[in-house]
């Protein structure tokens, strides 16, 4: 009487409270044009919503679970027949992991490190599945990865980083 | 840990990346990325080869401009390049720009597979998780094409990381859902399903997700994993809050997993062991027990992990339908969430409620939460929650609270959000209809609902109240009186002026005794609208003024001399002025006879599905009107829109189906040349196909059997569509043998899933077709499956022992974005398919056909012409029929005379027939001579509706 199809999340958006997009992951096959109007719609509606209101909408065909952190929105679409409440925990877990990571995340830490912020989201979700759920397990694969890039560049990156924001 | 260590220390991209953000305008950001693209494009075109870093840099600003929103057209063979480094952070930042700039330049993808492959046999954990991520994000038909048949190894390799099993299930899961085609079960599949005894929480969270999907597509080749499933959920839910160690999440034990596995059990039925049962009713109570427990902390991050498994576990229970016990319990979870103070929790109770409302267990629990929800509708702050508890109401809705709820749902319509007015407007009109007890209830809604929400009163609405008054003659003066105080309102909407133009037009009369509504006052009341309305519904009142001259002669002079203005009679629309000027002339030159016949009032409309419930269908998609759907079946019928089955006239009406218009054609003939014409229209198409006038035929819960007639004279063609489904059908036919494929084409992109056809025989044919319609053993039974797009058949054998009237049905299920389709039709398998020609001279015929004079072995009707008395079409009729068409034969050429034998297995059955047509009256005569009585009289009855 109910799921019959198998739900992936269909994309994770990031944005700023200014609109801005900071991270688009897309687990679904769609033009690029298709993206931007997608994003542009959804930041939209999302944006005008009231801070009190329920974190899911019905959006189109689709089912929306967003939560605000500070100054940044997260955002899931899912499949009409998705479990909300776990959509709005997978966003937080991604949180935990961030903040984790970068120690207090900021928007800032996303907007400088993005590529990070992809690395540790595959981690996490694959194909829109959640891969592994242990933070500690995700920050593992992470670090490991780290550690090999440190081994091959560590007299460069010390002095770059200097005087940056 | 400081970010700073972490970063890849591209100091280049920080410093583009600060420009990028300090630019004050939309025109500096683009100026400063132009310069930077030539910046690059200059380096990797220059003569100096790049390092690995530098390339890595370039490559990741490229991926930084494009994430921005900019067009990126090269670097894709750089990014190339860099998977093939044997720096991790080279390899890594390559993956990305490949998995984010999808780019299906086949030469590039087949370099981009040349690195996967040697990455994923590196036996380095690290670079085969990057490929295998790299596969999942992409998931193109070309990267299925190469690695669909590696992955699987991979994944059930002994020897292989759990990380890397984590990433292979899920990449593989991808490829699957894009071309499962590639995706071949084997030797594996077995052992895939064993993987949710691992020992490791995350390989089986990750390859839960693959067998999940694998088995809604081979449910019995993965049927084992239910009780594997059971028994890992249950010893998580029995697990304490600490056991599960990093798994446990704010102290609930494996929430992710927990749902998944419950999710995975939705595939199946309930588990036949009784004891793997036993265990998961046990894991089903518990969960909500646990609802019930304190919480372990405040935080919303616990409530919501154990909420989500407790909605997961209603789902199953909805799913299961079985156990009243849990239904209730779970309603009066649901219940006690209704008034939590979490928004969301509010939201998804309702949400969830809508589901347990189809269940005849949890029906009745569910409405005592009407005053709840009914409070929700009023005050809930947010138009989504409040979207939710219309939701509910429409849901809950039976006889027994139908007024209640329609009231309300009416009264929140005077305040209700904009984006929801239309399809709440649309569920009153259907519940109004549906739970109709007294007409005038029904009437006094609708025309309620045009008061309040005129401009959201579709086309839909508005028709059907008026085929609904027409059709039922106990209403009608009702109607009339009710229409006529409306409209005395200063400012009534237009539709109301429609609806009131039309139902005063048909029925004024029934109120014209009252001095009141005089039939001059109904005029000027009536006209008083007139100039404030649109085109449309002006020519609608013009018809009403031909019909008002018919109804009461004493109006005539007046509103001819209406019609004789020169606003209407040189009315610059066309329309307007050609109405004005036909109403005028026919009222001045006709007798009162001719104009009674004319001006006769409206014969009933043929009874079909509601044109608004396909309305909601259309504007909510699937599964939004569902509920209703479920009730039908449960609840006993007697709405005024059941199945069809009103009596003999509606029988009648069916026959002419072809000819009349469909609901979203122009009901009151408004925007053809002039009402009179509403005759048969389609003899303009006939020598296109002379067999399919009929069209697409409406979607139905009932029998369908518009599709049904149009088979009697040929084998081949489209039996039913509808905006989900198209059937179409072929079949040959040889002695008493048939053979009938069945084409089931999924129209829309989603897939059917649980797709299951059944046929059986009503009645007397049980006795009398052996073995009768049984599919063929050399085709499996229907795939439970049918993709979006996707078209499969059937195959069903037939055999006719003896003769038979009833038509076998097909009964088809399937589920379609959640909500269960169902669906009756009659298959077209008619006594005539079993006919063998027989030639024979003129003397033989007459010969035959005295000696076949008893009164009981002929049968004759006498009908009008339905369709085109054109030779050639009735000849293909005719030889469609199965009989021979006999030239000669009969003294008058205009007549067509046919011989065949029925073969059945027990006898043969010789049939004569003859077919009289008067072309000047329309009419024919039909007489039919047959060897068995009830052949003659079945086969007169088959085809008289066929000509």
């Amino acid at each position: 009487m109910y799921m019959q199809s198998i739900h992936l999340m269909q994309f994770m958006l990031l944005f700023s409270r200014q609109g801005k997009l900071r991270l688009q992951k897309w687990y679904v096959p769609l033009s690029d044009k298709e993206r931007k109007k997608i994003s542009r719609d959804l930041v939209q509606t999302i944006l005008a919503r009231k801070p009190k209101m329920c974190s899911f909408l019905e959006w189109r065909d689709l089912k929306i679970v967003y939560k605000r952190y500070a100054s940044l929105y997260f955002c899931c679409a899912v499949e009409d027949q998705d479990n909300e409440l776990i959509t709005l925990e997978i966003i937080h877990r991604y949180v935990e992991l961030l903040d984790k990571y970068f120690g207090s995340v900021c928007e800032l830490d996303i907007i400088f490190n993005f590529e990070k912020a992809y690395f540790i989201l595959d981690e996490f979700l694959l194909g829109g599945e959640a891969q592994e759920t242990s933070k500690k397990n995700v920050l593992k694969a992470i670090e490991q990865a780290d550690l090999l890039q440190e081994e091959a560049e560590a007299p460069r990156s010390v002095l770059e980083e200097i005087g940056l924001t | 840990m400081p970010a700073v260590s972490k970063g890849d220390g591209m100091r280049g991209l920080a410093v583009f990346i600060s420009d990028i953000r300090n630019c004050k305008s939309k025109e500096a950001e683009i100026k400063r990325i132009n310069k930077e693209l030539a910046n690059i494009r200059s380096k990797f075109k220059g003569d100096k080869a790049l390092d690995g870093y530098s390339k890595k840099k370039y490559v990741c600003k490229l991926l930084f401009i494009f994430l921005l929103g900019h067009d990126i057209d090269f670097g894709h063979m750089e990014a190339v390049n860099l998977l093939s480094s044997n720096k991790y952070t080279e390899k890594q930042i390559g993956y990305l720009f490949i998995s984010v700039l999808v780019n299906s330049n086949s030469e590039l993808i087949r370099l981009i597979n040349n690195a996967i492959k040697n990455d994923l046999s590196s036996r380095n954990p690290t670079f085969m998780c990057l490929a295998l991520h790299c596969i999942a994000n992409v998931g193109s038909r070309e990267m299925a094409e190469a690695f669909a048949s590696e992955i699987p190894r991979i994944l059930v390799a002994g020897d292989t990381m759990d990380s890397v099993k984590q990433s292979a299930a899920l990449c593989l899961l991808r490829l699957y859902k894009t071309s499962p085609d590639l995706v071949l079960m084997g030797e594996w599949t077995s052992r895939v399903v064993h993987l949710l005894n691992d020992q490791h929480m995350g390989v089986v969270t990750a390859a839960i997700s693959l067998i999940t999907c694998l088995s809604q597509k081979n449910p019995d080749e993965f049927k084992t994993c239910v009780s594997l499933a059971v028994s890992r959920l249950s010893r998580i839910v029995s697990s304490a809050s600490t056991d599960l160690q990093d798994y446990t999440y704010y102290f609930v034990p494996a929430p992710w997993l927990s749902c998944k596995l419950l999710r995975l059990l939705q595939c199946y039925p309930p588990p036949e062991d009784g004891a793997v049962k036993g265990r998961l009713v046990e894991c089903l109570e518990t969960i909500l027990n646990k609802a019930q427990e304190p919480p372990k902390s405040k935080k919303v991050q616990h409530s919501n992990a154990k909420n989500a498994i407790l909605f997961e576990a209603i789902s199953l229970i909805i799913h299961y339908d079985s156990e009243p016990n849990l239904l209730v319990r779970a309603c009066n979870q649901l219940g006690q969430f209704l008034q939590h103070r979490e928004t969301n929790l509010r939201y998804l109770a309702l949400e969830s409620m809508c589901t347990l409302a189809s269940s005849e267990f949890s029906h009745e629990a569910v409405k005592t939460h009407i005053e709840t929800v009914i409070n929700a509708l009023k005050t809930e702050r947010d138009v989504s929650v409040r979207q939710r508890a219309a939701d509910l109401l429409y849901a809950m809705c039976d006889r027994s609270n139908a007024k209640q709820i329609v009231a309300e749902m009416l009264s929140y319509l005077e305040t209700a959000d904009y984006s929801i007015r239309e399809e709440m407007v649309l569920k009153v009109a259907i519940l109004a209809e549906k739970y109709a007890v007294d007409y005038s209830w029904y009437v006094d809604t609708i025309l309620n609902l045009i008061r309040i929400a005129g401009d959201y009163v579709s086309e839909e609405v508005w028709y059907r109240v008026i085929q609904i008054v027409i059709n039922r003659d106990d209403v009608q003066g009702y109607a009339a009186k009710t229409v006529f105080e409306a409209l005395q309102a200063p400012a009534c909407h237009e539709n109301m002026v429609k609806v009131g133009g039309y139902i005063l037009g048909e029925f004024g009369n029934l109120i014209a005794g009252d001095p009141r509504s005089s039939p001059l006052v109904q005029f000027n009341l009536l006209h008083s609208k007139f100039h404030l309305c649109s085109v449309p519904t002006r020519a609608l009142l013009l018809s009403a003024y031909i019909k008002f001259i018919n109804l009461f002669p004493e109006t005539k002079a007046t509103i001819q001399e209406v019609l004789r203005c020169d606003s209407q009679i040189r009315n610059s629309d066309v329309e307007l002025q050609q109405r004005a000027v036909e109403y005028l002339k026919l009222s001045s030159i006709a007798s009162t006879d001719v104009l009674a016949t004319v001006l006769e009032e409206m014969p009933p409309f043929p009874e079909r599905e509601s044109s608004i419930l396909a309305k909601l269908k259309k504007k909510k998609g699937p599964g939004a009107v569902s509920v209703p759907d479920l009730e039908d079946g449960k609840r006993e019928g007697g709405e005024l829109n059941g199945g069809g089955e009103r009596g003999p006239d509606s029988a009648a009406m069916s026959a002419s189906n072809a000819s009349t218009p469909s609901p979203s054609a122009d009901l009151l003939g408004m925007r053809s040349a002039a009402p009179m014409s509403a005759a048969p229209t389609s003899a303009g198409s006939l020598l296109v196909d002379v067999f399919s006038e009929a069209g697409p035929a409406a979607p139905s819960a009932a029998v369908n059997d518009d599709g049904f007639l149009r088979f009697v004279c040929k084998n081949n063609g489209v039996l039913f569509e509808n905006q989900l489904l198209q059937i179409g059908i072929k079949s040959e036919y040889r002695q008493n043998l048939g053979r009938m494929y069945l084409f089931y084409g999924n129209k829309t992109s989603v897939q059917f899933a649980s797709f299951t056809t059944t046929v059986s025989c009503p009645g007397e044919l049980q006795s009398h077709i052996l073995s009768i319609l049984r599919l063929n053993v050399q085709t499996k039974p229907v795939e439970p499956v049918v993709e979006g797009g996707a078209q499969i058949q059937q195959v069903l054998n037939i055999e006719c022992l003896t003769d038979f009237s009833e038509a076998p049905l097909l009964n088809i299920k399937f589920r379609y974005g959640g909500a269960l389709q169902n669906l009756s039709l009659k298959l077209p398998v008619t006594i005539n398919k079993f006919f063998q020609p027989t030639e024979m001279t003129s003397h033989d015929f007459f010969q035959r056909w005295k000696q076949l004079s008893q009164p009981q072995q002929e049968a004759q009707k006498i009908f009008k012409a339905n369709h085109s008395m054109d030779t050639e079409v009735l000849k293909a009729k005719l030889l469609g029929l199965g009989t021979a068409l006999l030239d000669d034969v009969d003294p008058n050429p205009e007549n067509y005379v046919c011989a065949g034998v029925i073969q059945t297995k027990g006898q043969q059955v010789g049939c004569l027939l003859r077919l009289e047509p008067n072309g000047q009256a329309q009419m024919y005569r039909l007489t039919l001579r047959c060897s068995k009585d009830s052949v003659s009289l079945r086969l007169c009855e088959l085809l008289a509706q066929q000509f």
